[in-house]
């Protein structure tokens, strides 16, 4: 009895497994095969691999570019974040000053505030820096949005650290800046890789910023590029090249997950029960 | 303490928060003034209007509608993400299901432009994952043009958002689980407990504060569903508004008409809304404390 129930219960997992990895399985194997291929039945498997997709897609319909610009403003911005956003928790976390409450609340006040509402004002204070459309207006946005949720994590990381070992590093002759970045930086370790994981996914599947920020065509990220791709190629339907576009951009990712799972799992939860 | 506090105080707090004031604060704080104007994007043309933008937004028939779709996510987004991933977080807990978990988890790493075209691509017609399906297994009358038919497009687009949402709060769960001590199944098991009553009197009840969080972030991602609906959607919002939401009309009347006064206050709307949501979920999911000490 309880083996039967077992066996079902094992049959539905592997359901769920399958609706899981399906679609993204079909697009991998639709990515390497043609327009006709494709057309005549979904599931056929391709007569012959066509990696030209992949190159197609890669140069003609610039996923390569558009990873660039991913990489370019993600990377700056998850520096920028991190470096600001640990300084900022370290100094609200570990000294007396007028206003450190004052700042504290307003920082976690701005998690419950919806995007959307600043979305029409951001454009226009974008706009007259006249950074729209560049690298750095787009660090810096990512990095501000991004900045709450760190500077929160990040708090509760440095109070639980030892404050005997900062006084002792202060009477061998340490700076306060030398405190935190050659002693207590390096001991919040496991709580910046949480919030640099939780962070780098944020920032990498940012879509709404993008898209108002963000007009440029050669500047576009890769959420963005995609989403136009899928506009732009349907019409000319070059289905497969859209596909190989698809599969490129989850690669990266789905590289870093079989690499890091662990890691990615408990970094995103931990965050998430903050 | 050593000298130097204040410089370093200084030097350490005024770039982020300069950063924070110019692109957080400051565009909330307009955000709140613009709704109260007919701001058309010329900054010299700008007039108070009072209430006039709040009194079109409820007589807007495409952003009422937009309401009542948000309103449906709400109710089945995160009832349906919930119930499956505490299915799952529970039938995976023995050895040997554990992988399970790996795999679920996948599609929450993926963006939601990538989640949109894939399943895009799902729904397609003629070529799609679904009708293919549909057809190999003999189902064809079930066959359908997903995203093209009022009835079905929202729910196709809700279909979605689960399918990439289950796996994040399986691992979320199963992770709360298994801080449930053991001696209080072993108890429920000696006085003869089955497998449902202990789901349901001990499992549930012990991570409730999981639960809780879940509700707050999935009613928050309901209120939002743009991204989804922008690239997946005919129109998009469409067919005839049947996937209406309420980003997607603030976006639209911002960034295709240029009226911001009215935009502003859509957001001041959606702002009102996320908040009432989390405080009602906070309330409304408030339980006793379990002490399992």
């Amino acid at each position: 009895m309880i083996g039967v129930r077992a066996r079902f219960l094992h049959l539905v997992l592997l359901g769920w497994a399958a609706v899981v990895t399906l679609p993204l399985l079909w697009a991998v194997m639709s990515s390497l095969k043609t327009d006709a291929e494709i057309f005549d039945s979904p599931w056929s498997l391709p007569s012959r691999l066509r990696w030209e997709n992949w190159a197609r897609a890669w140069e003609q319909a610039s996923i390569g570019r558009y990873l660039l610009n991913t990489v370019v403003v993600v990377g700056g911005a998850l520096f920028l974040t991190m470096l600001l956003g640990s300084l900022m928790a370290y100094c609200l976390a570990r000294y007396k000053f007028f206003g450190n409450r004052f700042i504290y609340y307003t920082l976690v006040a701005g998690m419950l505030f919806p995007v959307f509402l600043a979305l029409v004002p951001l454009f226009f204070v974008v706009n007259q820096l006249g950074m729209l459309g560049t690298y750095h207006g787009l660090i810096l946005v990512y990095a501000a949005y991004a900045l709450p949720f760190t500077v929160f994590f990040l708090h509760a990381f440095f109070r639980g650290l030892p404050a005997a070992v900062a006084e002792a590093a202060f009477i061998d002759g340490c700076s306060h800046a030398g405190v935190f970045f050659r002693v207590m930086l390096p001991m919040a370790r496991p709580g910046l890789v949480s919030v640099g994981i939780f962070n780098f996914l944020g920032l990498w599947n940012q879509y709404l910023l993008p898209l108002v920020l963000n007009p440029d065509p050669d500047r576009y990220v890769l959420a963005q590029g995609l989403a136009s791709l899928a506009v732009s190629q349907g019409y000319r339907s070059d289905w497969s090249g859209l596909f190989a576009g698809l599969v490129i951009a989850i690669l990266p990712v789905l590289v870093a997950y079989v690499l890091f799972q662990r890691q990615i799992r408990a970094g995103l939860t931990a965050g998430a029960l903050r | 303490m050593r000298p130097g506090k204040y410089r370093f105080l200084a030097g350490a707090m005024i770039p982020p928060l300069v950063l924070y004031g110019v692109f957080v604060i400051s565009p909330y704080a307009q955000a709140f003034y613009l709704a109260f104007t007919d701001f058309n994007g010329v900054s010299s043309d700008v007039h108070l209007v009072g209430l006039e933008n709040f009194g079109r937004l409820l007589r807007d028939p495409l952003f009422l509608k937009g309401l009542r779709h948000n309103g449906l996510l709400l109710l089945a987004v995160p009832l349906g993400t919930i119930a499956l991933a505490l299915f799952f977080a529970a039938a995976t807990g023995r050895r040997g299901t554990r992988p399970y978990r790996v795999v679920y988890f996948f599609p929450q790493l993926l963006s939601v432009a990538i989640i949109a075209v894939l399943w895009q691509f799902v729904y397609t017609p003629n070529s799609g994952l679904l009708n293919g399906f549909l057809r190999a297994v003999g189902l064809a009358s079930l066959r359908r043009s997903w995203l093209a038919e009022p009835d079905l497009a929202l729910w196709c687009v809700i279909a979605a958002m689960v399918w990439a949402a289950v796996g994040f709060y399986v691992v979320l769960f199963s992770a709360a689980m298994e801080s449930i001590p053991v001696d209080l199944y072993e108890a429920a098991a000696l006085d003869g407990a089955g497998p449902f009553a202990v789901f349901r009197r001990i499992t549930v009840p012990l991570i409730w504060d999981s639960v809780q969080v879940a509700f707050i972030y999935l009613g928050i991602a309901a209120l939002d569903g743009f991204a989804l609906v922008q690239i997946m959607t005919v129109g998009p919002g469409g067919p005839d508004g049947s996937t209406e939401v309420m980003g997607l009309s603030l976006y639209r009347n911002a960034f295709t008409y240029g009226k911001y006064g009215y935009a502003s206050a859509m957001g001041v709307a959606i702002f009102f809304l996320t908040l009432t949501l989390a405080v009602f979920t906070l309330r409304a999911t408030k339980r006793e404390a379990v002490e399992t000490a």
